[in-house]
């Protein structure tokens, strides 16, 4: 294929891609009688959707709702992925490879046959409306498990053996000796998990009914599906860009590391 | 041999590191399944007692027209969106193979909707194919071209929903076809070169059969992402009009958290799950090449 054309279409679909977001940001600072344009520029620009959307909604309190709880289940994610990794990559004993194999088998299940009993749960424990319906059920992921055992296993034998001679005990050697040897992987285990838990939108719309608890995603959704937003579609759209814009940040400095952690999850599963 | 000798030692240690998963699978995973077969014999809405009823959820289960409805409504998402996902995945990928510059920056770009939040593409696009003001009308009409009903009409509804995942998902299937492209030893081009191979042969008779393994991986992970489609019905169309984008997940959601039937939506969802594993499974039978 000649030269040009390879780029008119890859311009052509770099346009499709950016120029709704684009248009979406130029929207929100547009008046609402001007947002049914296409054009990005309008010489009446005002913050009056965001001004909606921060007095309509506490945004500001879901915005921290979703960093602590996407946070934590991060954290969590990658202390207990890379601990059980380590003990089915290092360590022999009695029913490693059954625990192996079942680990393997939960990734089949279909969230959907567990998602009510799980809900349920939630209710009997007292979760419901509060931080632990949306952290404790994201603590564990079969999916870092697994990432963080096949890295460990490339780990030479040697390193290890030389830290258990030096009296470390294998916690020691998991947070001592390999931790700073797996960079890669822990950054790809955080960010699936992190991006996992901070889009999630299902789940808190199930457990979370307080206002005060909301996610971000969440109140985004209720404000505008529950008309709160009066119809107006520049606060609807704020709200939302307001929900994008952390992310795009992260990802605009650490693209490549999204993108590979993305792929790499995807090639695994 | 000393080697394995220390990593023999003890199986306290593998039991205590792994203690952590197995009270996660036995609290999250291993009790909602049982208890999920549980559900299925019992009507139930929480605040009741419980009620054993047998099969009769399964009964229900048979007759519910909007329950079949939702079902195929997911499959009409699937069959639009697989095959759209994975041509302009492929092409977009095969373009981005070829020596270019710029080649990281158009891959981050093409990459960008799949790290946004569903929320926010969904509300995004509800503007874009809004009848009057959206941006997608406005150019059909600059074009000289008629409007299109894409979020009001039965038959639109969910085509237009399946254009927007396709939209949110692409770049994902992008740089997986690009991993799988780029595994595809050069010398078989030039081989076919040699052999007067034009470049569509090359493609149908290299690239392609190469590609199984991603196309088997990009058709599972849409089907899986597929049946899960919720959010964007949820925010946009709330299932309509006339229940035309009413997919399964939303239909499961609504009976048990707006009706609040657990032990029928447990059942739907019982259901619901044999049909992915099972539709799963076929692909991978008839996607799947045998060498």
């Amino acid at each position: 294929m000649k030269k040009p054309l390879i780029y008119i279409l890859l311009i052509a679909g770099g346009l499709i891609f950016a120029y709704p977001f684009l248009w979406m940001i130029s929207a929100t600072f547009k008046p609402e009688v001007e947002i049914g344009s296409i054009g990005l520029w309008s010489s009446n620009f005002t913050m009056r959707s965001y001004a909606a959307v921060f007095q309509k909604i506490p945004i500001g309190r879901a915005f921290l709702n979703s960093i602590f709880v996407s946070a934590c289940v991060t954290f969590s994610v990658i202390l207990f992925g890379s601990i059980v990794g380590y003990a089915l990559s290092r360590l022999r004993f009695f029913g490693r490879d059954f625990l192996f194999g079942l680990i393997l088998f939960t990734m089949v299940i279909p969230f959907q046959i567990t998602l009510i009993p799980m809900y349920i749960l939630m209710v009997k424990f007292g979760w419901v409306d509060s931080y632990m319906a949306l952290i404790v059920p994201g603590m564990i992921s079969a999916f870092g498990i697994l990432l963080f055992r096949q890295f460990f296993m490339d780990i030479p034998q040697d390193l290890i053996d030389a830290a258990k001679i030096d009296g470390c005990n294998d916690l020691e050697i998991l947070f001592r000796i390999i931790y700073p040897l797996s960079r890669p992987v822990i950054i790809t285990v955080g960010i699936v998990s992190f991006m996992g838990s901070w889009n999630d939108v299902l789940w808190p719309l199930i457990v979370i009914r307080l206002q005060q608890l909301m996610t971000l995603p969440q109140m985004v959704t209720i404000f505008a599906v529950g008309g709160q937003a009066d119809g107006q579609l520049g606060a609807q759209l704020a709200a939302a860009t307001l929900l994008a814009v952390p992310i795009v940040l992260v990802y605009a400095f650490f693209q490549r590391y999204f993108i590979e952690s993305m792929a790499t999850t995807g090639l695994k599963n | 041999m000393k080697s394995a000798q220390l990593k023999t030692r003890g199986d306290k240690t593998g039991y205590l590191m792994s203690l952590p998963y197995v009270l996660y699978f036995s609290l999250f995973i291993g009790f909602p399944l049982l208890f999920s077969f549980f559900l299925v014999f019992h009507k139930w809405n929480i605040v009741m007692p419980m009620q054993w009823i047998g099969l009769r959820n399964f009964y229900r289960l048979f007759q519910d027209i909007q329950f079949f409805i939702s079902i195929r409504n997911t499959l009409v998402f699937l069959v639009i969106h697989i095959p759209l996902q994975i041509t302009i995945a492929l092409l977009l990928a095969i373009l981005l193979n070829q020596k270019i510059k710029f080649k990281g920056f158009f891959r981050a770009l093409y990459f960008l909707p799949v790290i946004v939040s569903g929320v926010v593409i969904t509300i995004l696009w509800q503007q874009l194919y809004a009848y009057e003001t959206g941006l997608l009308n406005l150019l059909l009409t600059k074009l000289g071209l008629s409007k299109i009903p894409w979020l009001i009409d039965s038959g639109w509804a969910m085509p237009s929903i399946a254009i927007m995942a396709t939209w949110k998902n692409v770049g994902l299937y992008i740089v997986l076809f690009l991993v799988g492209l780029q595994g595809i030893p050069r010398y078989l081009y030039e081989a076919a070169e040699i052999d007067g191979a034009r470049p569509v042969q090359q493609f149908f008779h290299i690239t392609l059969p190469a590609l199984n393994s991603t196309m088997v991986l990009v058709v599972i992970l849409s089907t899986i992402g597929g049946f899960s489609l919720f959010i964007e019905p949820f925010v946009m169309t709330g299932g309509g009009p006339m229940n035309s984008t009413l997919s399964a997940m939303l239909y499961i959601y609504n009976q048990a958290f707006y009706f609040g039937h657990m032990g029928y939506a447990a059942t739907l969802g019982f259901f619901f799950a044999f049909i992915i594993l099972l539709v799963v499974l076929l692909q991978k039978k008839f996607v799947e090449r045998k060498d």
